[in-house]
């Protein structure tokens, strides 16, 4: 914050940076051969539904645009227990180009709330991986920071914070990792993992 | 193009910036006019020393906000696994305004109530009672969040603090005066005939004073006020921080519930007099009415809400 916001008090929402989610797929590249992780074929992104009609009918603009595609995915949301919107985006996980159609479906769905004035309610993005041994990661992309980082739940309240570290020198070269540790949100609970 | 439901109040930021003038040009009086009465037996330097202090009294305390209000409340820090709601809630608030975490404390009281403190949003602590948990549902304790967590981004502490360094040192010189000024400026006459300087000293200060703290509580409202702005449009959830101040205020009656028609011999009492105007507790009080909280609250409600285009 600059001196005249904080002489004013008058912080403007954060605005959500969109474009770096279409650095996922080379990632997950890098993910299947460096650690066996392979995508889940789910994706989620996660938003403050706003109190009122506007965001209603958004919300329903937006499973509508994603079903009305040819090779339409299978959406649905469902809310958390932090007050918070989950929207679902599950595809064909045998699908070699599923993950960058993964991240042009969460794409569609950003940028319609951000035209829509919603984009200060995004919180963040999720793509879950997989290893055959059954461990399983997300990938969270921050929309405020701009900035992706690994979240691998064993447990209701435990994470496996190897594997985390380990995704994150993987994936350091490729994407921008939040740096602050403390910053890596958990997610309890979060759909796909 | 992204349209933007954020709704700027020029006003606000109108009125909050005069204040903070007046405030300055208050303490720039205060040691002019302390310099000019003393000059002849003090020295010239002797209001800029003063002036000083009350800076140098000030930012000791700023520096040490979070640790004194924190004793003051009697309240603990909580670690996430000792509060994994509430830590989760402001871990999740904290991402959506990408702003550093807070620690977080309770304070084991019945009265629900909450605060921010700390000297920079990096050393800051929010800190809510056991009664407020106990009180407002998830909703409402976030939004109330959201509020606290708006006061550290805007760091009202430290305008709070800077703001009455004026204050601070017009106190402490009307204590001086009172007691014969310490041997600064006691004792001796100014002028043949003239008043005391003790006493000119005296009235300045105290003037200095009554004007500074008008200037700050008004000062404090508008704080506030953006602080609430800036919670709502953090959750999203206006409704959720004005049933929140509701039931925190225990504003039952300020929006009537009950049906008026059914007059009691008591209800007289309870009505709110609907008289505007500026009364002695609307000058002086820290907070907004609810009323005003909750119309400007309705106002960001109804931006959000409005349908698409």
């Amino acid at each position: 914050m600059g001196l005249w916001e904080t002489i004013s008090g008058r912080s403007r929402p954060k605005r959500a940076n969109l474009d770096a989610l279409f650095l996922v797929p080379s990632a997950a590249v890098t993910l299947q051969t460096a650690a066996g992780l392979t995508p889940t074929g789910d994706g989620s992104v996660c938003y403050r539904a706003a109190a009122g009609a506007g965001f209603h009918e958004a919300q329903s603009d937006i499973v509508a645009l994603l079903g009305a595609a040819a090779d339409a995915p299978r959406v649905q949301t469902s809310a958390d227990s932090f007050g918070f919107t989950w929207l679902q985006v599950h595809r064909d996980p045998g699908d070699p180009e599923g993950v960058a159609a993964l991240c042009t479906d969460l794409h569609a769905v950003n940028t319609t709330l951000e035209a829509e004035g919603f984009g200060p309610g995004l919180l963040c993005s999720l793509i879950p991986f997989a290893d055959p041994a059954g461990r399983r990661v997300g990938l969270v992309y921050l929309y405020k920071s701009g900035t992706f980082y690994p979240f691998a739940p064993t447990g209701p309240q435990q994470r496996d914070n190897l594997l985390e570290l380990q995704v994150r020198d993987t994936l350091r070269a490729e994407l921008p990792i939040e740096p602050e540790l403390s910053g890596w949100l958990a997610l309890w609970g979060a759909p796909g993992l | 193009m992204a349209r933007s439901r954020f709704v700027g109040d020029a006003g606000l930021t109108v009125r909050m910036t005069t204040v903070m003038f007046l405030l300055g040009a208050l303490f720039v009086a205060l040691v002019v006019g302390i310099a000019l009465a003393v000059g002849s037996s003090a020295g010239p330097g002797f209001g800029l020393v003063i002036g000083l202090v009350g800076i140098g009294v000030a930012v000791y305390q700023w520096a040490n906000s979070d640790k004194v209000a924190m004793r003051a409340m009697r309240a603990r820090e909580v670690t996430p696994e000792q509060a994994p709601e509430l830590h989760g809630m402001i871990d999740r608030l904290c991402a959506l305004a990408d702003m550093p975490k807070p620690r977080v404390g309770v304070a084991d009281t019945s009265v629900p109530n909450a605060f921010a403190t700390g000297r920079s949003p990096e050393r800051s602590v929010v800190c809510v009672t056991t009664g407020i948990l106990g009180m407002l549902s998830a909703e409402e304790l976030e939004g109330v969040l959201a509020h606290e967590l708006s006061h550290v981004a805007h760091r009202d502490v430290l305008v709070m603090t800077v703001a009455s360094s004026a204050g601070i040192a017009a106190g402490m010189l009307g204590q001086g005066a009172r007691f014969g000024g310490l041997g600064l400026f006691g004792g001796r006459r100014g002028n043949n005939g003239g008043l005391p300087v003790w006493l000119v000293v005296l009235l300045v200060s105290l003037a200095v004073y009554a004007v500074s703290f008008i200037l700050l509580r008004l000062l404090s409202r508008y704080r506030e006020l953006a602080a609430d702005r800036a919670g709502a449009y953090l959750t999203m959830r206006p409704d959720a921080l004005a049933s929140a101040l509701k039931k925190i205020t225990g504003g039952i009656n300020q929006i009537p519930q009950r049906d008026l028609r059914e007059v009691s011999a008591a209800s007289a009492l309870c009505i709110a007099p609907a008289v505007g105007g500026v009364s002695l507790s609307t000058l002086t009080a820290t907070h907004p009415s609810l009323e005003q909280r909750l119309e400007q609250l309705a106002r960001i409600q109804a931006e959000l809400s409005r349908p698409t285009a």
